[in-house]
């Protein structure tokens, strides 16, 4: 068993709940990455910023991470984290709403959700983990598993397409969008300080690895060290991706930031601007 | 609203003045008949006294949403029927493991499924109850009048606040389209319970760890630099989930189911009509009661010694009235607009001790009084 002065990392006493660890997540996952870029983004917005966040997630895998954090901290039901934040958000303006979903929370069960947070652009900012399977519940089929993938509800191989989650937050109406992997952590760090600022809806993509159901049934790669290592080999930065074909993108992941519109009234200020309309 | 006036109003409009009273300033919803007034004049009065209305998606948002806007410390409520009250249910669950205040309206209409969408229907009683998974308890009450959506709606925050747990008003369409005058109360004669906040600072606050003698401990909002865990999975005090831990899980599911029931006599209210010299007694809710009301005066008439008990809160269901009741008279005469729910909870409580008789009513359609009566008449033999 670790002890907790064992856990002498800076971000991990300044910020974590050190007295739950060691957390519960397999050795080698992805989430511990996420984790460690977001504590990075606040370590360079200032404590200010930290002190006035408070944390949303949904349930999976990765709707733990933000449970390991010093903060407010809300752990809801699957899918439904978005309303609950979109309140939080609603009843204190004020405040950092950040909300972690896994792909499935984010995109199967919650996919409602996040197209009408995305269309009011509300200023959360959403960390979608998308470790193209459904982990927590032992590695069904999510609808970011490639087609083909042999998953516990497809046997015979994947035969649905995928969502574009970028694509699908464009046309819903966010204003900042941006996706990385757990390979590109500085990058993500950078995005995600981004999307804290941003006033309106952001959502960063963050591809993890699971190790444990991903490894085992998407890539076939049990080393975390692998599955970095492909993420590395297959992320195709979105300045180079421009100028190739669908063809040569086949299978790729493209990264970057995909928009940024600061520009866009923010649902709470179009409250406020309401309330001052009709005289309050 | 200035108080201490008569005015007429639908049972909508009182529900929603109470509830502004009340010091409501979050509402969240998604439009469904016959429940949709309530959000349409919420949406004009809440900007207006400071607060927020938005309309969500679905009914799983809106639910999740009153949730979150409680922990961001704002009184808040949600109002629905039949489909979405069912939608509701996962949501309702997480409201009250993370005993967060609410308050969720269901006008009921007839079921199942899309069913009878604008006729009334107490149909949803037992869903109330015992709708979400897993076990713990909840307050449902009952209005039967204009006068009573108002009162009920003070009366309803006021008890999620006290229990951190949410409070269902149980109404119908006849109760809210009804066009009645309401009196409001001059403002320093309405009592309002605000949240209880921490007086420790956050090092010392245990979120979920009562103060001796006390059912729930104060509720910090978030930013209050609290650092709470509001969390779905079973925790233990801190808010810390606890795996496999089966006593402290056992500790928090009785102790969330006891402090609702354990203070029923504090919780359940009641009226009496007629019931000192009756040897039947009609026990009705809602607008049942309101047909009942006229079938125990002409049973009146007609000399047969009745009288009526209207149950105001549903849930905790008030076990030993019941018995008491039962032990006086030689019937009881149970009318509800469904199958017959409520009768069950009579029959269990009444233990055999006098006769039950049920007076089922579905289709959509109030009890005509005299099939009341005539099952007032039947037990009289
Ligand atoms: C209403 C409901 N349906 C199903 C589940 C079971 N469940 C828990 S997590 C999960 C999916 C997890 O996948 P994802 O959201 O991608 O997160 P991950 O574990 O992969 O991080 C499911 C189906 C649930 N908790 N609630
Ligand atoms: S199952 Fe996968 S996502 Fe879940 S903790 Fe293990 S490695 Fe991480």
């Amino acid at each position: 068993m670790i002890q907790e002065e064992d856990f002498e990392h800076i971000l991990a006493k300044k910020y974590m709940r050190t007295e739950l660890m060691p957390h519960a997540f397999c050795s080698g996952c992805g989430i511990g990455i996420v984790e460690r870029i977001i504590l990075m983004a606040f370590e360079e917005l200032g404590e200010e910023e930290w002190r006035r966040t408070v944390f949303v997630s949904g349930i999976g895998c990765s709707g733990w991470t933000p449970l390991y954090f010093r903060s407010d901290v809300a752990h809801t039901l699957h899918g439904r984290a978005l309303p609950f934040a979109t309140a939080v958000k609603l009843a204190r303006p004020e405040l950092n709403v950040i909300v972690i979903m896994g792909d499935g929370d984010a995109m199967a069960i919650g996919g409602n959700h996040l197209i009408h947070a995305a269309r009011r652009n509300i200023g959360l900012t959403t960390i979608v983990v998308t470790n193209m399977v459904y982990s927590l519940t032992g590695g069904q089929v999510a609808p970011t598993t490639p087609e083909g993938a042999v998953t516990q509800t497809t046997p015979y191989g994947n035969i649905e397409p995928n969502f574009n989650l970028i694509e699908l937050m464009k046309a819903a109406g966010a204003t900042y969008l941006a996706r990385w992997t757990t390979y590109h952590v500085m990058q993500a760090k950078n995005s995600v300080k981004k999307a804290i600022k941003h006033k309106g809806f952001s959502l960063v993509e963050i591809i993890s690895q699971c190790p444990t159901f991903m490894g085992r049934y998407v890539l076939n790669k049990a080393d975390p060290r692998d599955i970095l290592q492909w993420f590395k080999e297959n992320s195709v930065p979105i300045g180079v991706a421009s100028s190739k074909s669908p063809e040569e993108l086949k299978g790729k992941i493209i990264v970057g930031e995909f928009l940024h519109k600061p520009e866009v009234l923010e649902y709470t200020e179009r409250i406020r601007m309401l309330k001052e309309r009709i005289g309050r | 609203m200035p108080g201490g006036e008569l005015r007429l109003m639908t049972g909508y409009d009182a529900l929603v003045e109470g509830s502004i009273i009340a010091g409501c300033r979050f509402f969240a919803g998604y439009p469904i008949t016959p429940s949709t007034e309530i959000a349409e004049r919420m949406s004009s009065r809440l900007p207006r006294v400071g607060g927020v209305f938005i309309q969500m998606e679905d009914e799983l948002a809106s639910i999740m949403a009153v949730i979150g806007a409680s922990w961001a410390g704002l009184k808040s409520m949600t109002a629905t029927s039949g489909p979405g009250f069912s939608l509701m249910q996962e949501g309702l669950g997480f409201a009250v493991i993370t005993e967060t205040p609410i308050v969720v309206v269901n006008v009921m209409r007839g079921g199942p499924s899309t069913g009878l969408v604008t006729l009334p229907s107490q149909g949803d009683v037992m869903q109330a109850r015992w709708g979400s998974h897993g076990d713990y308890s909840v307050i449902a009450l009952a209005p039967w009048s204009s006068q009573e959506m108002f009162n009920l709606a003070i009366k309803a925050f006021n008890l999620s606040e006290i229990y951190r747990n949410p409070v269902i008003v149980l109404s119908d369409e006849v109760v809210a389209h009804i066009r009645e005058p309401v009196r409001i109360p001059p403002v320093e004669e309405i009592e309002i319970v605000e949240r209880k906040r921490p007086s420790v600072p956050p090092t010392d606050f245990i979120p979920y760890l009562p103060e001796p003698g006390e059912w729930v401990s104060p509720m910090p909002a978030f930013g209050d630099g609290y650092n709470v865990l509001v969390e779905s999975v079973m925790h233990d005090e801190f808010g810390h989930r606890i795996g496999m831990g089966q006593p402290i899980a056992e500790r928090k599911i009785k102790r969330i189911y006891y402090k609702i029931e354990k203070n029923v006599d504090k919780i359940a209210m009641h009226e009496e009509r007629e019931l000192g010299d009756a040897d039947i007694a009609v026990v009705s809710y809602g607008s049942a009661a309101r047909s009942s009301l006229k079938a125990i005066k002409d049973a009146r008439g007609l000399g047969i010694k009745v009288g009526m008990l209207r149950l105001i809160t549903l849930w905790p269901f008030y076990d030993k009235l019941m018995e008491e009741l039962s032990e006086r008279v030689r019937a009881i005469v149970v009318p509800e607009m469904n199958m017959g729910k409520i009768v069950r909870e009579v029959e269990r409580a009444s233990k055999g001790r006098c006769k039950v008789i049920s007076v089922p009513k579905v289709g959509g359609v109030l009890h005509s009084p005299d099939e009341i009566l005539s099952a007032i008449k039947f037990a009289a033999r």
